[in-house]
């Protein structure tokens, strides 16, 4: 049950085996605010972290609130997978997959605002990550008239 | 063991193999899972399950059998919380086909020797408890079983082995007798009392030097920290004095009683223990670890005694549904709590006590530490009206009780409270510890709860930490870390480095080159000399400072600049350290500049060793200089030394890997020469001794460099293991003339941080033991710091 990431350049094939020999992790769903720092420390509990790759915003070249976490070998991905995924950094629930590994470019958003894709369409309220949705952040500006 | 799925899928453009009409795949792979799955939670009872099963077992015997014993035997190694449900499955299937059921005697007698030559010493202490078992099901007549057994113990009379052999035959017998010790008694009692005085005389004469080094609390109260065996064998008298009564296992054969007594028994071939060999690796000593006893769970059923044999029973089916399922934690939390035979006992309780056991167990948990973090908090979502509650009791208990806890241990204690805490808010009841407030912040309880605060902020961040603690504990909460730049303004400009970092930080902001940066700092004065140096490329202090000081500032923002900033002036920092004293220096300047954030320090001093700015024995050196001692009890210090010397370590073993590997082409290439030889052309032959050549000049090249690096690894614990004995020797000396008690704080910090060594990398120090002995550990040392040394050695003995 997995599917092809949208924007790999290769076959089903090639990216399934790039998965199985990855020693790298990404990591969704962090606050803005969460610094390399924080991910270093708790992705270190699971191996020796070789880099971390802060998710960027593309056009404020801020936070995002994803990251790539690369390890040494892959036992410390997989540990990772194990015991740090669905677990708390900076009070989220932050959510670990196999990644094909780090290219230049990966590091920015898809969204067209350029953060990620997920923040354009959303409805909730997150304060972590920018508050509103973009979209429905345009559709409050235009709705509710200021009152002051 | 893999629960295999049918999944038939194939994915377009997959080189997969189709699968045909795979009608006995798919009925092994069925018969694997109906087998795996016996003994879980089913609307029908577990009886007619396993009646059930039998049936379908033996029906497909004519076609499967091998496939049916492979699964069982591993059903017996794999899953042994099970055991009693697994040997109820064999005897029913013996008492259908006697044949059936010696074959499968014989096979866990081959999988039993496999284990042992393997040292798979757990898995084979498993087996023999199968074995065992398997009398209670009328499989194996109880008198070869004691026979087996009375072949384990004579190993207690073989000379020259390692106590670690015969402690564990000896516990491998000890550990079935609840499962079996009624049923041989009533048969062969005079053998087993002959048996059980030999076991009671070896551990009466077997030394335990080890115990020390391996308690968690050096206290004998409330829990005394017994040695395993002793445990054990006090919780064997008790069974036996019980008359052998044992009521909390599960034995579904008693069900199946009238059917098995019908069934034929097969004897045990003789087996004679495995040889003592020099690659035998048999398992550590342990100490028992207790927290709780009937006085801690307030309500509910009573927590069974220290020596009785429930107690454990239930430690060592938990400690098994661990083992098996430890790489998912939720399954591993729902196993937990559904042990069968829940309601008889304080679950709670014994769960977090054989989890503690196991996080702080030494030299060294049997799991990644993180693991144990990731199951509570599953445990915790899964009973959230009891389980947090009990958590909290053992918190409190540890944290009362941390003036004789293992460093080490308390090392765990602060990862593991600060990490789970992080999951929970940080929501802590502070105000309740104000007691660590009244005395100095060097004792145990104000220092633990500073690392605590510490490690929590570099999960958080600093505001977080003021936020959450009581305003009274402002006194351990950690520094902002920031960076101290030495040259930050002019009210510096009289520091003799101060112009220079100016000219410094102008050239590396307008994207000066590694030359040219080297070229300015030739004009760097050099405090150290008096005389003109010609070349000004010697030691230069000042140097060092100006440059990195100024680059650690440009570069402060996060780690990853910090990490390019590293990588883009590798040139300069290498020329920098070329002497030791500059490699002593530039850690020295690393620390001051960011002497309040210890986490990139840490990071800092791991990248300059991964890139040789520094080697690994100058981050000893720096650990241990006197510029340091203020920090030298604080938890990062050890961080970062233990991880040096875990990547010394790795790097040694993965030179060897290559020279393995290469010598392994090397005989694979000469063997397809010997046998291709006379068929080949004279070019073929010419090409094929030059790349033997070439490959043996490889190997020499690797041979050297094993070699280097095992020195430089061995300098490395020299140098270690030196400058702790300076420490201790003048801390001893000079409580001796003061007369002074030795036990201060720092020393049994000191002296803990020592044993930590032995105990972390064990398996590395083994090898150079002969020199430690030669060189350090002599007689005239100190026979408190001998001692250490001793402790080790009996580890393996």
């Amino acid at each position: 049950m997995w599917t092809k990431s949208q924007h790999f350049k290769g076959n089903r094939y090639e990216q399934e085996k790039l998965l199985k020999q990855s020693n790298t992790l990404y990591v969704g769903n962090l606050s803005f605010y969460t610094t390399e720092e924080q991910v270093y420390e708790l992705f270190s509990k699971s191996g020796d972290v070789k880099r971390i790759v802060i998710g960027l915003d593309k056009v404020k070249k801020t936070a995002c609130g994803f990251c790539f976490v690369e390890y040494y070998i892959r036992a410390g991905a997989e540990h990772a997978m194990r015991f740090i995924n669905g677990t708390r950094l900076d009070d989220r629930i932050i959510r670990t997959d196999w990644d094909a590994g780090f290219k230049e470019g990966r590091q920015y958003g898809r969204g067209k605002s350029g953060g990620q894709v997920r923040d354009e369409y959303r409805q909730d309220y997150d304060p972590a990550r920018g508050g509103y949705g973009k979209l429905a952040q345009l559709q409050r500006t235009t709705e509710v008239p200021l009152k002051f | 063991m893999s629960r295999r799925r049918h999944s038939d899928e194939n994915d377009g453009g997959q080189p997969h193999k189709r699968r045909r009409t795979s009608e006995p795949i798919e009925i092994e792979d069925r018969l694997e899972s109906l087998i795996c799955r016996v003994g879980e939670k089913s609307t029908s009872s577990l009886e007619s399950n396993l009646e059930g099963l039998a049936g379908v077992l033996e029906a497909d015997l004519p076609n499967f059998k091998n496939k049916i014993l492979r699964i069982l035997c591993a059903v017996a190694r794999l899953l042994p919380e099970k055991l009693t449900v697994y040997t109820t499955l064999v005897g029913l299937l013996n008492a259908r086909n006697y044949n059936f059921g010696g074959e499968f005697v014989e096979a866990m007698i081959r999988q039993l020797k496999e284990t042992l030559k393997s040292n798979l010493y757990t898995e084979a202490v498993y087996l023999v408890r199968f074995l065992s078992d398997l009398v209670n099901c009328h499989v194996i007549a109880a008198p070869s079983m004691v026979a087996m057994f009375e072949n384990f113990v004579s190993v207690t009379q073989e000379e020259d082995i390692p106590q670690v052999r015969s402690d564990w035959y000896v516990f491998a017998v000890l550990s079935c007798l609840p499962w079996v010790g009624k049923e041989l008694y009533e048969k062969k009692d005079v053998e087993m009392d002959r048996l059980l005085n030999q076991i009671d005389g070896y551990l009466k004469r077997r030394q335990k030097t080890h115990v020390p080094m391996l308690q968690v609390w050096t206290a004998e109260k409330p829990h005394p920290q017994e040695e395993y065996l002793d445990c054990l064998w006090a919780q064997v008298q008790k069974l036996k004095k019980d008359r052998w009564q044992e009521r909390h296992i599960l034995r579904p054969y008693i069900a199946f009683d009238s059917v098995l007594c019908e069934a034929l028994q097969h004897n045990l071939p003789p087996f004679t223990p495995p040889a003592h060999s020099d690659d035998a690796v048999y398992p550590m000593p342990r100490v028992i670890f207790r927290m709780f006893d009937y006085t801690d769970a307030p309500e509910g059923p009573v927590m069974p005694g220290s020596h009785s044999v429930e107690r454990f029973v239930i430690e060592e089916n938990l400690h098994c549904i661990i083992k098996s399922h430890w790489r998912e934690r939720k399954t591993c939390a729902a196993q937990l709590l559904s042990y069968p035979g829940k309601n008889k006992i304080p679950l709670n309780y014994h769960i977090v006590e054989v989890i503690f056991g196991e996080l702080f167990q030494l030299p060294s948990p049997p799991h990644i530490d993180v693991m144990y973090t990731a199951l509570l908090i599953e445990l915790c979502k899964l009973q959230p009206g009891s389980l947090p509650q009990v958590l909290a009791q053992a918190t409190e208990m540890m944290y009362m009780r941390l003036d004789t806890m293992n460093t080490s241990c308390i090392d765990r204690f602060i990862s593991w409270f600060s990490h789970h805490l992080s999951n929970f808010q940080f929501r802590w009841s502070w105000e309740d510890w104000a007691d660590c407030l009244t005395v100095d912040l060097d004792k145990p309880k104000p220092k633990f709860v500073k690392e605590v605060l510490e490690k929590s902020m570099r999960l958080s961040y600093h505001q977080r930490i003021v936020d959450i603690v009581p305003a009274s504990f402002s006194a351990l909460i950690p520094a902002e870390p920031l960076f101290q730049y030495k040259y930050d303004d002019e009210s510096k400009s009289s520091l003799p480095g101060y112009p220079m970092a100016i000219t410094v930080s102008n050239a590396i902001k307008n994207r000066a080159s590694n030359e040219e940066l080297l070229t300015i700092l030739k004009e760097v004065p050099n405090p150290n000399q008096e005389d003109d140096d010609d070349e000004g490329d010697g030691f230069n202090p000042l140097k060092i400072d100006v440059f990195l000081q100024t680059l650690l500032h440009l570069a402060a923002k996060s780690f990853s600049h910090s990490f390019s900033a590293l990588a883009k002036f590798h040139e300069v920092l290498k020329a920098l350290t070329e002497t030791d004293e500059g490699k002593l220096h530039i850690l020295k300047v690393v620390y001051e500049a960011w002497r309040n954030h210890p986490q990139m320090i840490a990071v800092l001093v791991d990248k300059m060793i991964r890139t040789q700015i520094v080697d690994c024995a100058a981050v000893a050196n720096w650990i241990f200089s006197p510029d340091m001692a203020h920090d030298f009890t604080r938890f990062y210090m050890w961080e970062i030394l233990h991880s040096t010397i875990r990547k010394m370590n790795k790097h040694v073993q993965k030179i060897q890997k290559e020279l393995e590997e290469a010598k392994d082409k090397l005989e694979k290439q000469q063997h397809k020469k010997q046998k291709d030889s006379g068929d080949e052309e004279d070019m073929e032959k010419n090409n094929s001794e030059d790349e033997d050549g070439q490959l043996e000049e490889q190997i020499e090249k690797l041979q050297e460099k094993v070699e280097s690096a095992q020195s430089e690894q061995k300098n490395l614990f020299l140098v270690i293991f030196q400058r702790f004995i300076m420490l201790l020797t003048e801390h001893l000396v000079r409580c001796e003339t003061a007369s002074m008690d030795i036990n201060t704080c720092w020393y049994k910090n000191c002296i803990e941080r020592l044993q930590q060594i032995f105990l972390m990398h064990h398996v590395t120090i083994q090898q150079y033991v002969g020199t430690l002995e030669n060189l350090l550990f002599t007689a005239e040392l100190d026979h408190h710091i001998l001692a250490v040394y001793q402790q080790f050695c009996a580890l393996q003995l």
